[in-house]
């Protein structure tokens, strides 16, 4: 088969729309007033901004005033989590517990332990073996005691869908304040907040097609928080700082296409995820991390045991596939992935993981090409592999005596 | 990802000298499958001198590289020499590695000392 460019890394970010980057250009040259002017080129802008609320409020079956535009998921996740639980604890000092599961984003996990770290204790909620947070583990966690618990809508990593409209009405049963990150949901499930019945839910634009540095936070009518910096007092005081006008008009955009698109695009992307994972299964010792059902329609995520991931992500690219791993030596990082050891993974195993994710743009074409190219790139490295003679002649997997530690 | 200079994107692509090694005088192995990465190197010895040597690696890129280049370096050596090859004569033979990945280059090292050892242990005091 000829080289192809295959990008199947779609959680980690996607290729902006024609039509959002089209929607975009005039608010950088001819519309670029800033919203707060009262002028005609300020009014212009504000008036570009309000079109783009409606659009994200009607992705999310919210209403255009429970939408403050912020930078992206993670500062979504920070106001929400820092924002949300200040509000309460203010309301009621006794509410001084922030919750959240061990497989969620470091942006969520990262502040509620720094929260911490002021006054606040923080409370991790364990999943199961697929991922899933069961509803006991969070009762287990949630008390009146608690002032926000944040559990995400979808995993990034292995794409597994929580339980959250279950974990809101236990957090509300207790008088505790619900977020959800649903950096990785949008564009790929349904989401309706009154369905869902979360206080706070927090998006990001390039997850679906839209630029980077833009996303939203959705803050339930009535709901209290306090800004996390100060300022011109912005987005009803909430978010100061003038407003991202060309990204926000492009998460506009990019919401009103996957609002359109949504029934079709889970279609399409379900159907190639199958193929992917039904093509993989093949492979000996190969397994699927994350819930087979409660599952993202664009997350394959597998691990081939006997490789390690970062070798196998280069090998891909060599062959102009894009993919990513919960590996160690994939990031910055030197330890394994914190969502696969969750899962109950030891760290030998969860090294040898690869993460495909889908767009509305993959293509049958692309997914026979990457089941074509996964395969020999795995036994490849196989080949190599010390782990994966022991594993054929049936040894055990052990650290060894003289084995050194980072 | 780690940037890697073009001959450690050489040697991962095309490693030299990978494979087990059945009949070797002496094998080390290092490394740690739970931080990612393991290797295994084998050597023949014949005249005090390293006259085969192989590598099998669980690891990253730079693992890969820095086994299959420390197996190159030590070829031909006698023992006293083999065990002289530095870390840093591994990681600067690839035109150096990136930071987080120096320890790579560690593991080749040790992994080459640690067979020499066995072959010692294994042959008895001279």
């Amino acid at each position: 088969m000829t080289r192809m460019d295959v990008y199947l890394d779609n959680s980690a970010t996607t290729r902006v729309d024609p039509l959002v980057v089209e929607a975009m250009l005039p608010y950088f040259t001819e519309r670029f007033g800033n919203p707060s002017s009262i002028h005609s080129k300020g009014v212009e802008a504000r008036d570009a901004v309000e079109v783009a609320r409606k659009q994200v409020a009607k992705l999310i079956n919210a209403k255009p005033s429970e939408i403050v535009f912020t930078s992206g998921g993670t500062e979504g996740d920070n106001l929400a989590i820092l924002g949300g639980a200040r509000a309460m604890n203010a309301a009621d000092s006794s509410r001084n517990v922030v919750v959240c599961s061990n497989v969620e984003h470091p942006a969520v996990l990262n502040t509620c332990k720094d929260l911490a770290g002021s006054g606040f204790s923080f409370s991790e909620a364990k999943v199961n073996p697929s991922g899933i947070l069961e509803l006991s583990e969070a009762q287990s966690h949630v008390s009146s005691k608690t002032a926000l618990a944040s559990i995400m809508l979808a995993n990034n990593e292995v794409g597994t869908i929580q339980p959250v409209t279950a974990v809101a009405k236990l957090c509300h049963e207790n008088g505790v304040l619900m977020h959800t990150d649903a950096v990785q949901a949008v564009g790929k499930i349904p989401i309706d907040v009154k369905e869902l019945d979360v206080d706070l839910l927090s998006l990001a634009s390039h997850k679906f097609h839209g630029p980077k540095g833009v996303g939203a936070l959705y803050i339930r009518d009535g709901v209290k928080i306090k800004p996390i910096f100060g300022g011109g007092g912005h987005e009803r005081g909430l978010r100061s700082g003038t407003e991202n006008v060309p990204g926000i008009v492009g998460l506009g955009m990019a919401a009103q296409i996957a609002a359109q698109n949504l029934p079709k695009d889970i279609e399409k992307m379900g159907k190639l995820r199958d193929r992917l994972i039904d093509g993989l299964s093949g492979l000996s010792r190969a397994f699927l991390n994350g819930d087979r059902n409660q599952r993202l329609p664009n997350n394959v995520n597998y691990r081939f045991l006997g490789v390690e991931g970062e070798a196998l992500i280069t090998l891909l690219d060599e062959d102009g596939i894009c993919a990513s791993t919960g590996s160690a030596c994939s990031s910055k990082k030197l330890r394994a992935s914190h969502v696969l050891t969750a899962l109950g993974l030891e760290d030998w195993q969860a090294h040898g993981s690869l993460r495909l994710t889908l767009s509305r743009f993959s293509t049958k074409e692309e997914i026979d090409y990457a089941l074509e190219k996964i395969p020999q790139a795995v036994n490849t490295l196989r080949r190599m592999s010390p782990v994966w003679a022991k594993l054929e002649r049936g040894e055990k997997i052990e650290d060894v005596k003289n084995g050194h530690v980072h | 990802m780690a940037t890697y200079t073009e001959k450690v994107m050489e040697h991962f692509k095309n490693p030299k000298n990978m494979g087990e090694m059945a009949d070797a005088d002496g094998k080390g192995e290092v490394g740690n499958p739970s931080c990612g990465d393991v290797m295994t190197v084998y050597i023949k010895v014949k005249d005090n001198r390293i006259s085969d040597i192989s590598f099998q690696t669980f690891g990253c890129v730079a693992a890969v590289a820095t086994s299959s280049m420390v197996t190159e370096l030590a070829r031909g050596k006698t023992l006293d020499e083999g065990m002289k090859l530095t870390r840093a004569d591994v990681a600067e033979s690839l035109g150096g590695l990136p930071p987080i990945k120096m320890h790579c280059s560690n593991l080749a090292a040790d992994a080459l000392h640690a067979a020499i050892e066995d072959y010692r242990k294994k042959k008895g005091p001279a």
